[in-house]
């Protein structure tokens, strides 16, 4: 498959509309065309990534998808947060043993202490940490384990001061819980994937120790085993920590937490707004809308509208669109970025300027200036399509071989 | 006497068992870099020291011809400069012979910067121009072996590192990625052991400057590093091929471990491995600086957000301008020494635009702030372009080209040899 080929296609296709006079702005036109172009595209790179050609090949892996569909892959707004009653019963089916206490709203380990502070074990502190590089910790240690702040941030790797609580907002953003309710259990929401958890090792001497179950007006006590099987249920490895040392950092003595950071694309932008583009659904069929509205109201800025700003929002879904090939999405790009410098290109001074040759300048510049950027963004699109394949087939393969 | 093929032999042999601390004062290995008296690296010296040769205009203009597409950047601007039987690679490809690349990295720490990034984004143009297959080697074992980590700490390394490098815009059916603790084992640890067979502890003690203190796996660890230089490391890949040669491109100082390789590859019956090698990337504060993990101004790391990009070049890109306005429309700026324009040589791809801001900044009729400016969009623009990229790589695209990382795939395709059918084996594609 030749990306080039796509993309000498793409921009062409898109010249020719220019160039013939017509409007730019019905953007869902093009969008039929660009079903037509690229599915072949996309199949031919899943044949390429699959080896034994059965023409049943996709069925499968398409049937899973559509079965394993469920409303917590979707992002926030969409995902619902799991409610306590519903990890309740997970914990039940994964016949994690556990008992409940309500009590009246506690904030804090010293209120939640005086309900079920005689009942033994260890009361839980959870903070809800962030780091410069906008990525969220839980660490969830015993009542009385000193956790010192600037020595994790070392151990870590985060530097010193590297560490600090993070804001309220993410808390309802990110774990989906309230104020003086974190938890490790907020980690099966989806938002929270890319949390990392540290446990106390103290845990595992206590007989049971108490959490609060995404809620603060009960608290559960279960033992570090059943945790851990908790955590594993949802595709999480337990890290139990000695919170309370602090061993050296320095050149030959990495920190030994390292492994900790979540290395996962994290998205919290840097600007303070919230990007829209982060309540796009995965399967991108609503892509379209946003986007059309984008390049709408594109043409009515003024050209000054940087291109950083715009450039912001082809980079939505880090998390998502990484998880599948696109075609949607993918040509959606390509025409934002194209359309973005066509309008740039088309002003009085520019016009005054070339007058009739400006249509062959405009397309000039086009292809100076986006040939790169679209071949990297195809080679992303044939690796994403090819692994896909790669996968499809190697399941199938398990299947009937 | 000897005909001329045999006498390069003998030239490099020489070389090889030179001390590896030189009389001009620079010292350049794999594990350590430094020029003499704290000045710049005297690139000429090391040419005649390793005895490897210029890459010269002819050369660059055959490749465009070649290639029918405008040379890479850094062929143009001379940051690829030295090379070791390119010239038959090129001969070879035109006869319609075909050559695969070959490159690596020791993945010593997460945060990669550009001067990381800078082999890769080459041996990506290669992989695209020639249309050849691509082996990147992932020394996890190496860095085990040097640095104070652990064995899973290097292999989640390795990974992470994977992602970066594919995100350098590799095609990942063209190009098999593998980590040494997954992958060392079969046909590759045979021609380990052939080729540890053929050097001697004097030798590699000359080559690498090992002492009586080294541990063993330091000494053993130069094969691993050595092999995939010859098709029979990859029967899954190259089986039937072994005649196929081997291009590497590196930097300079990876020079020592393939004149070991291309000395012993003649007595296993190989192709001597080409090289094609690169200066280093300054960093930040200049030339004489050293760029180092534990000082993030060193160097822009492609995790930096837009606003850090800003923030280092701004405060700490070391600018050969001069301390006042007056004296620099005066003077000019020091060329030479100035990193911004340095880096703008890097990363710049207008031709024209770079010779005019080298005129106007020499003449100082240009000033500091515009070419860090201008630096800064185009390191902005480079860095947001790979995170766009990083963020599409998920663990899954690990799969189809480290073929072994993904469990289930194991035992499909253990390179011992010990299985399957070849209709089983994801078949990677070699020639389009």
């Amino acid at each position: 498959m030749c990306q080039k080929k796509l993309v000498q296609e793409a921009v062409d296709t898109l010249l020719d509309n220019g160039i013939r006079g017509q409007p730019m702005r019905d953007v869902r036109n093009v969008g039929l065309r660009k079903t037509q172009m690229d599915r072949p595209t996309k199949t031919q790179a899943h044949k390429e990534g699959l080896f034994l050609l059965t023409h049943h090949r996709l069925l499968p892996s398409l049937t899973e998808q559509l079965q394993s569909f469920n409303l917590q892959t979707l992002p926030f707004p969409f995902a619902m947060p799991l409610s306590k009653q519903q990890l309740l019963s997970r914990l039940q089916e994964l016949q994690i043993e556990f008992s409940r206490y309500e009590h009246p709203v506690v904030l804090t380990v010293e209120a939640q202490a005086k309900y079920v502070g005689h009942l033994g074990g260890g009361l839980s502190k959870n903070l809800f940490l962030k780091d410069k590089k906008n990525r969220f910790y839980i660490v969830s240690a015993l009542a009385d384990t000193k956790v010192d702040l600037k020595v994790l941030s070392q151990r870590l790797g985060l530097g010193k001061g590297g560490l600090r609580m993070a804001p309220e907002e993410a808390l309802g953003e990110i774990l989906q819980v309230s104020l003086g309710c974190v938890t490790p259990f907020a980690l099966v929401n989806e938002s929270a994937r890319d949390v990392s958890l540290l446990l106390d090792q103290g845990f595992k001497t206590q007989t049971h120790c108490f959490f609060h179950p995404l809620s603060n007006d009960m608290s559960i006590s279960l033992n570090a085993s059943g945790l851990d099987k908790f955590l594993k249920s949802i595709g999480r490895n337990p890290s139990y920590v000695d919170l309370e040392a602090n061993p050296p950092v320095g050149k030959d003595q990495p920190p030994d937490l390292a492994a900790l950071v979540p290395s996962g694309s994290v998205v919290l932008p840097d600007q303070p707004e919230k990007q829209p583009s982060s309540q796009v659904p995965k399967d991108g069929n609503l892509v379209s809308v946003d986007n059309s509205s984008k390049t709408v109201s594109g043409k009515a800025v003024k050209p000054a509208v940087s291109e950083k700003n715009a450039k912001g929002a082809p980079v939505k879904n880090e998390r998502l669109s990484s998880s599948s090939a696109n075609v949607g999405q993918f040509v959606e790009e390509i025409l934002q970025k194209t359309s973005e410098l066509v309008l740039l290109q088309i002003n009085e001074g520019n016009i005054k300027q070339h007058g009739e040759q400006l249509a062959t300048v405009v397309s000039d510049n086009l292809r100076k200036n986006l040939s790169s950027d679209f071949k990297n963004l195809a080679m992303i699109f044939k690796n994403t399509a090819y692994t896909e394949g790669f996968h499809a087939g190697t399941h199938h393969q398990r299947r009937g071989f | 006497m000897a005909p001329p093929p045999a006498a390069a032999e003998q030239i490099e042999t020489t070389t090889t068992t030179a001390i590896h601390e030189e009389d001009d004062g620079q010292v350049v290995n794999p594990w350590e870099v430094s020029a003499k008296d704290g000045g710049k690296i005297d690139y000429d010296k090391l040419i005649d020291r390793f005895g490897c040769q210029r890459l010269d205009h002819a050369l660059i203009q055959r490749v465009e011809h070649l290639t029918s597409c405008p040379a890479h950047v850094f062929l143009r601007r001379g940051v690829f400069f030295a090379h070791r039987d390119f010239a038959e690679i090129l001969d070879a490809y035109e006869r319609g012979d075909n050559f695969y690349l070959y490159t690596g990295r020791g993945p010593s720490s997460e945060a990669l910067h550009l001067g990381h990034l800078i082999p890769f984004m080459f041996t990506k143009y290669l992989q695209d121009v020639f249309k050849v297959p691509l082996v990147i080697q992932l020394t996890d074992d190496e860095k085990f072996l040097w640095k104070n980590l652990t064995v899973e700490e290097c292999q989640r390394l390795a990974r992470e590192n994977a992602k970066d490098i594919i995100a350098c815009g590799f095609d990942i059916s063209k190009t098999f990625i593998f980590a040494d603790f997954n992958y060392v084992g079969g046909a590759f640890y045979k021609n380990m052991v052939e080729v540890a067979k053929r050097v001697t502890y004097n030798q590699a003690v000359g080559i690498f400057g090992f002492t009586g203190e080294d541990h063993i796996g330091k000494v053993s660890f130069p094969p691993v590093q050595a092999v995939p230089s010859f098709p029979s490391s990859f029967p899954h890949l190259f089986s039937g091929k072994e005649n196929l040669r081997c291009l590497i491109p590196c930097a300079i100082d990876q020079d020592p471990y393939f004149r070991m390789t291309r000395d012993v590859a003649p007595k296993l019956g190989y192709h001597k491995p080409a090289l094609i090698e690169s200066l280093f990337f300054p960093a930040l504060q200049g030339e004489t600086g050293k760029m180092s993990a534990s000082d993030p101004n060193s160097a822009i790391y492609v995790t930096d957000s837009a606003k850090d990009i800003k923030n280092k070049v701004n405060k700490h890109a070391f600018s050969g301008g001069q301390d006042s306005i007056e004296k620099h429309r005066q003077l000019g700026a020091n060329l030479e020494v100035d990193i911004p324009v340095k880096y703008l040589s890097f990363f710049l791809e207008d031709d024209a635009e770079l010779e005019h801001i080298k005129k106007e900044y020499g003449a100082g009729r240009m000033l500091t702030g515009e070419v860090k400016q201008r630096l800064i969009q185009v390191l902005t623009e480079l860095v947001e372009r790979h995170r766009r990229a990083r963020a599409a790589v998920t663990d899954e695209v690990l799969g189809p080209t480290a073929l072994l990382w993904a469990v289930g795939h194991f035992t499909r395709c253990s390179p011992s040899g010990a299985v399957l059918h070849a209709s089983t084996l994801p078949r990677v594609l070699l020639v389009e």
